[in-house]
């Protein structure tokens, strides 16, 4: 089959769409999770879902979406709270938390999965799906409205993600509700996180919000152009990697990393170039 | 009815007091600065003012209609971290967040608003620029916009002459004199006496002496009082 005849088929185009939407997502959030200094929490994050997976693979709940998601969202209300309260502790719960996760989601799946194919089942949770094309029905619809759900949240709460993104304590002692913020993006973030893990495994989705964020900030100055240009640089990275995957048969999340660290590189020359050229 | 009252207060981290006994109160329109020593407690007083402290003892009342979004605050170092990709404009525009709700976007108004104070400070040839890239008198009066623009009814401001130069000094105290003759309630944390006694209606001296009164006591205190270290 050629790729023309591949992106006739309704499935592919129905996977490409929500693998873009999927990287839209993540890189909207990126920046925010990013200038927090919260990346950790998405990486922690990302190991709780892996652990509710497991959990619910034992529990042989087939739409482990029901689990993962409440389970998640959750965790990052919580690691939130942590996060904030005392710096130093926060980042040790948060290593416990997601170190914690992995070994027993793993347990899990050992002690109590019947599935001949362990190894795979584990390597796909922690990667990805080796295709995008593996993906059910359900979570292609699940994943696309959750992500248009994303998309309006942050439209939504754009000046107020900026806010208490900037200057929290300013907007708290303003009389914003500088916490209600914080707890909309926690909830976010969670939803994004689980949504990409679906893409990427629960070991990558790090990269896939972290990278366009910071290729961004090499070359942009402004909050809004920053924003912009990372949702552009992924989605592109993404598109690109999802049709490399299949032409070359790679799995998918891996492609798609590589294509964004490719972007990373590109513009942090760019940056250096552009920094050159003004001075 | 006061705007506020404090009762008693005890302000302190984990427990450990830094000031206590203190009780002032703030009316509509005052000027009120505070001074003493550097690690008195002045930024303290502030925060836990703005509730982002809770006091160890003691009670803050507000009244005579100031709600927590009448407030405009200059802090005395930002959290904002070095490497945050904001304009100037951005970083001014968000002082008006809290006039906006629930409403997702600024409207017409508020934006005049933010070039209105940038104007004012003499930053809106800076607009475009990034925040990180200024230097920190530019920030200071980026950060002073921002506070001016979140500024209903009562202006907090920690400090606001650190880093600026002579002149740029001089117009901050005639911009915020002019603020305050309009009705705006004036709390300002400064180690420049001086023009504390010029501009302020009242004085809180924080550390000891625990000193609570108008300009005038606090200027016969220190005449009177002693050694004389009055100017
Ligand atoms: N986060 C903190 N945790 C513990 N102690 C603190 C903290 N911040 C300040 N302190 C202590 O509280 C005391 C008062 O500090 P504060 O910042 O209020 O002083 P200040 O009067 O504003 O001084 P300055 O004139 O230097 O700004 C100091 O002794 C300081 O060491
Ligand atoms: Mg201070």
């Amino acid at each position: 089959m050629t790729l023309l005849e591949y992106f006739q088929k309704d499935y592919v185009i129905n996977a490409t769409v929500v693998g873009i939407l999927i990287a839209l997502c993540s890189a909207l959030l990126g920046v925010t999770l990013v200038l927090k200094r919260f990346s950790f929490i998405g990486d922690g994050l990302s190991h709780v879902a892996f652990g509710a997976i497991a959990i619910a693979a034992a529990l042989k709940i087939t739409s482990d979406f029901l689990v993962v998601l409440p389970v998640t969202v959750v965790c990052a209300v919580l690691l939130l709270r942590t996060g904030q309260n005392a710096k130093i502790k926060g980042d040790a719960a948060i290593a416990m938390i997601s170190v914690g996760t992995l070994a027993v989601g793993y347990l899990i799946m050992n002690l109590f999965a019947k599935s001949a194919n362990l190894s795979g089942d584990v390597c796909a949770t922690l990667f990805g799906s080796f295709s995008i094309l593996t993906l059910t029905d359900t979570e292609v619809w699940l994943c696309a409205v959750l992500s248009v759900l994303v998309v309006a949240v942050f439209l939504l709460f754009y000046h107020k993600i900026f806010a208490v993104t900037f200057d929290e304590d300013f907007a708290a002692a303003t009389g914003n509700r500088a916490k209600v913020y914080n707890l909309i993006l926690a909830v976010t973030i969670a939803v994004v996180i689980v949504v990409a893990m679906n893409l990427v495994g629960s070991l990558l989705i790090s990269a896939l919000v972290i990278f366009p964020a910071l290729s961004a900030m090499r070359v942009f100055k402004s909050f809004r152009d920053v924003t912009v240009c990372s949702v552009i640089l992924s989605v592109t990275c993404a598109a690109l990697g999802i049709v490399l995957s299949i032409v070359c048969g790679t799995p998918v999340g891996a492609t798609i990393v590589s294509v964004d660290i490719a972007g990373f590189f590109l513009f942090s020359a760019a940056g250096i170039v552009l920094r050159r050229v003004k001075a | 009815m006061p705007q506020l009252t404090c009762q008693d207060l005890t302000l302190g981290y984990e427990g450990k007091p830094v000031v206590s006994g203190l009780s002032f109160t703030v009316s509509a329109g005052d000027y009120l600065c505070i001074v003493g020593e550097n690690g008195s407690g002045k930024t303290t007083l502030m925060k836990t003012l703005l509730r982002l402290k809770t006091p160890i003892s003691g009670k803050i009342v507000m009244g005579d209609g100031l709600k927590p979004n009448d407030i405009g605050y200059l802090p005395q170092q930002t959290a904002a971290q070095k490497d945050f990709p904001a304009s100037v404009r951005e970083v001014v525009l968000s002082g008006c967040l809290n006039r906006r709700g629930w409403r997702p976007y600024y409207n017409r108004a508020e934006k005049r608003r933010a070039e209105m104070q940038m104007e004012r400070l003499g930053i809106l040839g800076l607009s475009r620029r990034c925040y990180r890239e200024l230097s920190g008198g530019q920030q200071q009066r980026v950060l002073l916009a921002r506070a001016l623009c979140a500024a209903g009814k009562i202006l907090l401001l920690d400090e606001p002459a650190a880093g600026l130069d002579p002149a740029s000094t001089a117009d901050m105290y005639k911009i915020i004199q002019a603020l305050n003759a309009g009705g705006v309630t004036v709390m300002m944390i400064s180690h420049d006496i001086p023009s504390a006694l010029a501009y302020a209606s009242h004085i809180l001296h924080i550390g000891s002496p625990l000193v609570f009164g108008t300009v005038s006591e606090y200027a016969a205190r220190l005449s009177g009082g002693e050694g004389g270290t009055a100017e």
